[in-house]
């Protein structure tokens, strides 16, 4: 009991320390540049971070259950890619929608599958998948690029939801709201705490009755279907259909998850630290682009996060067994 | 069991022996399945298009390895460790310029020391990832996921918008993967050196059998008095060390570097590797697998290229070849495990 009630102190703990940070971003944010806090700003950081943020969450559910999916951005890159091809054939959007929905989900289940029925490490067959989902994307446009798609349908990656005075895209709502969906369902649901349980130990979980590579596969498929998603919401924001959209986001991906406080190791991680996560990312990213740091060097400022993710939990513990070691001659 | 064994010296031994001689023929096949492959590949290859045997088409398939052989031969040792580099792109990426542009700042420079300082600049990279790996204890995936993102930034900071163009390298610099002996590549003979050294290293030293003690149980390793964290540090800095001069051959090979150069290298990379057969999960594997991994990677694009097959579909075949690998080897590993277990219960 008080075990549980510890590590609700220490997750509480870290996502604490993520609030502050985000605050302190936007404090530092608003003093350097003037049009930070601007609602103009707030969509262009939702816009220019909308995808990452929605693969964030089928890949936190992923890596708590102590798995790994690397190929989600070339699920991206495929749904972009075949959404490209079946557009440029003259396929209708709402087919293409549900061809590309079904790949995606198809992705995903390949993914599930040779990991929990062949029991091959996720980490080695996603690499493996992350090149295939990729070739097949390059086999299937090739050199080519494919724009021009209907404005109806390119002004849901670039306009802002109706009703909330223009700050609010459309890739920021899904977010919230499937953010929202994974939420209740990770926290507020057996389901959602079978997932906690084989992250902590998949056999332990087994012997509970918890169908493990059932529940795994469904992770990926999820993961396979909201990529897709991302994808579609990716051609659509670029009014753009190339092999290379969306390339080596996977690991901004999990950069994000893990700077949430997620284990690695699975079994540890909350929703709301990963939406403090997605909004400390994107508003480093922006704030730099602010103030005319140079936008590709970024990377710095997130990996110098994802190795304070890692030690200041660590830190924490090393003070406390030094506390612990002083303490004890006092009783002795 | 064990108590049988230990009362028996004699069997112990001869188990000892037949299970070595078994798991040594897993691994004689782990290889040769590679050489299989890579000897169908040639072979049908050859008979659509019989130019892809000429000397010009070997000597480019031999250089284009050496890069990806090289730093295969660092991944193998972290890998071997149960931990993982992915900083190697960056840190290829960072001394390719760094040591390439040396050439603009200080004309007239030697090569050894352009190459001395490219290996300077991979063991400090590697030096502060073995310090976070080993010394913090922290999941090597997620430090060296963030170095890679840290040294990727500084090179970007450094380079800017600019670039080093093959112009402003010297010719003997640009000649070394040029140059041959008896039709070979001389850099592929080194390179192929290195590997033997490497290969002997792991296969005969103390410290090399350390390595694979790590991976297949860490815990048990510290408790048989093996320095695992020292280890851990060593491994990482050699794969630093030979990420750096990769990136001065890079450089030499491609002439024109920019702040991208090695972008994604790690993961193919670590793709050959595990194609190689190293556990992704530490303790077997060989370096020779993993240089036959990675010459395995350069055979399949030229062949595709000499096919004329789009080079488009280069990277779905890899992805494939290394799923079929993964599974193979997993395959393999559990009828090893399971044979092992039925020999020791006839034994009882």
């Amino acid at each position: 009991m008080s075990d549980i009630a510890g590590r609700l102190r220490g997750a509480v703990r870290w996502e604490t320390g993520l609030a502050v940070v985000v605050l302190l971003i936007i404090i530092v944010g608003s003093v350097a540049s003037p049009d930070f806090l601007t609602g103009n700003n707030l969509f262009n950081l939702g816009l220019s971070n909308g995808e990452v943020a929605i693969m964030t969450l089928p890949m936190t559910l992923i890596i708590i259950s102590g798995e790994i999916d690397l190929s989600v951005a070339s699920i991206l890159g495929l749904a972009s890619a075949l959404l490209g091809v079946l557009w440029s054939h003259g396929w209708p959007m709402p087919a293409a929608f549900v061809v590309v929905a079904l790949t995606g989900l198809a992705a995903g289940a390949v993914n599930g599958l040779l990991i929990t029925r062949l029991r091959l490490p996720s980490l080695a067959v996603t690499i493996g998948t992350l090149a295939l989902y990729r070739g097949i994307a390059t086999i299937l446009l090739g050199p080519n690029t494919v724009s021009s798609f209907p404005a109806a349908y390119t002004n849901l990656g670039i306009n802002a939801v109706p009703f909330t005075g223009n700050d609010i895209t459309y890739s920021t709502a899904i977010f919230l709201v499937l953010a929202l969906i994974f939420g209740v369902v990770l926290h507020a649901t057996p389901a959602g705490r079978s997932i906690y349980a084989m992250g902590a130990s998949a056999e332990a979980a087994q012997f509970a009755g918890i169908r493990v590579k059932r529940v795994k596969t469904i992770l990926f498929m999820v993961s396979g279907l909201i990529c897709a998603l991302a994808g579609v919401l990716y051609t659509f924001r670029l009014d753009t259909a190339v092999q290379n959209n969306g390339l080596g986001l996977e690991l901004d991906v999990v950069a994000i998850v893990l700077l949430a406080g997620v284990s690695i190791f699975g079994g540890k991680g909350s929703i709301a630290g990963v939406v403090l996560a997605v909004l400390a990312f994107a508003g480093i990213q922006n704030a730099l682009l602010l103030t005319n740091f140079n936008q590709e060097a970024t990377g710095i400022v997130t990996g110098a996060l994802l190795l304070a993710s890692v030690f200041v939990p660590n830190a924490a513990r090393w003070l406390r067994y030094w506390a612990r070691l002083l303490r004890r001659p006092q009783k002795a | 069991m064990s108590a049988a064994t230990l009362r028996d010296p004699a069997g112990k031994v001869a188990g000892g022996v037949r299970a070595s001689t078994l798991a040594e023929r897993v691994f004689r096949i782990r290889e040769s399945g590679i050489i299989v492959v890579l000897a169908v590949f040639v072979l049908v290859t050859t008979l659509v298009q019989p130019r892809f045997l000429s000397l010009a088409n070997i000597q480019f398939i031999l250089v284009d390895t050496t890069v990806f052989a090289l730093l295969a031969l660092g991944e193998t040792m972290v890998v071997v460790t149960r931990n993982v580099d992915l900083s190697i792109g960056s840190v290829l990426g960072l001394s390719a310029y760094l040591s390439a542009n040396l050439f603009t700042v200080s004309p007239g420079i030697p090569i050894p020391v352009v190459f001395l300082a490219g290996l300077g600049i991979g063991l400090a990279c590697g030096l502060v990832n073995g310090i976070l790996v080993a010394g913090g204890r922290v999941p090597s995936l997620v430090v060296t996921l963030a170095t890679l993102y840290i040294i990727r930034g500084i090179d970007i900071l450094i380079v800017g918008g600019k670039e080093v163009v093959a112009a402003s390298l010297p010719g003997a610099f640009l000649q070394i993967p040029k140059a041959t002996v008896f039709g070979i590549p001389d850099i592929a003979i080194v390179v192929a050196a290195v590997i033997g050294v490497g290969a002997y290293y792991m296969r005969t030293f103390r410290s090399g059998r350390d390595l694979y003690a790590v991976g297949s149980n860490p815990e048990a390793a510290r408790l048989a008095g093996i320095p695992v964290g020292r280890r851990v540090f060593t491994a990482f800095c050699v794969s630093g060390g030979i990420a750096g001069v990769a990136g001065v051959l890079w450089a030499a090979q491609y002439g024109t570097i920019n702040s991208g150069a090695g972008t994604g290298y790690e993961l193919q990379v670590v793709s050959a590797v595990v194609v190689g057969g190293v556990a992704i999960f530490g303790g077997s594997g060989t370096v020779v697998g993993a240089a036959l991994g990675a010459l395995l990677l350069s055979t399949i694009s030229s062949a595709l290229y000499v096919l004329g097959i789009s080079p488009f579909w280069d990277q779905a075949i890899w992805g494939f070849l290394l799923i079929v690998a993964i599974a193979l080897d997993q395959t393999i590993t559990e009828r090893l495990t399971s044979a092992l277990r039925m020999r020791r219960t006839r034994h009882e």
